[in-house]
């Protein structure tokens, strides 16, 4: 049987409609394959390409009501449609960060910084927070950013300009890098 | 507990024929909707993601009576039970529309879901006896209607 979709949409909206969920995310399509974006009422909490198998993890963070419910997504959906088409260089939205480690959180703040089309090296970065040791810590907390795409850990590259990692694939990191025209 | 998306596409298709038995389905979509907010306010509340199913049963059910009593004040008693050998429900689906809301909330848990007593007398907010008496009331009143 064929669930309903009329009906399946409508309890999917007053769901957010009436607050009560911790976080609400929808699926959409992109150059580098489909990502699942979240949010919860502080802002973008996640960006996978990893689909619906990132909702445990999701719920262990912000809470257990999580639910794919589009309307709260689309002001992010729209942000990264324009992204991807090569029209936005910087996000409006607010990145909700709450509930990772302190060093994680100063790491992907000071990584903000790093502009459209520029990079950095991990130890650059490390020095930026007053770590110039801590690169391959750095490295750590980049490898589990939760909002990949907008907080741009892929313009972070190895000492010698090599691509190194990423938690999305070399291949999605050497895309977006070469979407923003960057040297690499 | 499981996220909630998993537990509302895991439960959607039952709880919504269930509803659709019970109520019709023309009430049944806007008793769907009530169940499932219902369960999203209650949800962080679970201290487990055990029993879930019979969970969402027991919220559904009481929409479903409490839409019932609303429709029809003065409701039929239920009368007290003799025996319960469990028909296929099947033969008496169609029939259960003529039951009074408790008996009809009983049989179809029953017979259609294979929920226990004990989670049917939660759903109707009674006891596991009651629950079954409800059920086997309900299964008399349907031999008679049958043989008459």
């Amino acid at each position: 049987m064929t669930f309903p979709a009329e009906l399946d949409r409508r309890f999917r909206d007053a769901a957010a409609a009436a607050g009560l969920l911790d976080v609400a995310y929808d699926v959409m399509d992109s150059p580098i394959g489909p990502l699942l974006v979240a949010v919860s009422p502080r802002g973008l909490c996640r960006i996978s390409f990893e689909g619906e198998a990132a909702l445990d993890d999701l719920a262990a963070r912000a809470g257990t009501r999580v639910l794919r419910s589009p309307r709260p997504v689309e002001e992010a959906r729209r942000e990264l449609d324009e992204y991807f088409e090569g029209r936005r260089r910087g996000f409006g939205l607010r990145v909700d960060l709450h509930g990772l480690p302190v060093f994680q959180r100063r790491v992907l703040e000071e990584l903000v910084r790093v502009h459209y089309g520029e990079v950095a090296t991990y130890g650059t970065l490390a020095a930026r927070i007053g770590k110039p040791r801590a690169a391959r810590a750095v490295g750590g907390a980049l490898n589990r950013n939760p909002v990949p795409v907008v907080v741009p850990c892929h313009r972070i590259v190895g000492a010698s300009g090599s691509l190194v990692g990423y938690a999305g694939g070399l291949e999605r990191k050497r895309a977006l890098l070469e979407l923003e025209g960057a040297a690499v | 507990m499981p996220p909630f998306e998993r537990f509302y596409t895991d439960h959607r298709d039952e709880i919504l024929g269930y509803l659709t038995r019970v109520l019709g389905r023309e009430d049944a979509e806007d008793a769907f909707q009530e169940t499932f907010l219902r369960a999203l306010r209650a949800y962080p509340k679970l201290e487990h993601g055990r029993h879930l199913r019979a969970w969402v049963f027991t919220i559904a059910s009481r929409i479903a009576v409490d839409e019932h009593r609303r429709r029809r004040p003065a409701g039929e008693a239920p009368e007290s039970a003799v025996e319960d050998r469990g028909p296929a429900y099947a033969e008496i689906a169609h029939l259960t529309d003529e039951l009074p809301p408790t008996e009809r909330a009983a049989v179809v848990l029953r017979y259609g879901y294979d929920l226990a007593y004990e989670d049917i007398g939660a759903a109707l907010g009674s006891s596991e006896e009651a629950a079954r008496q409800a059920a086997s009331s309900g299964v008399r009143r349907l031999r008679r209607r049958r043989s008459e």
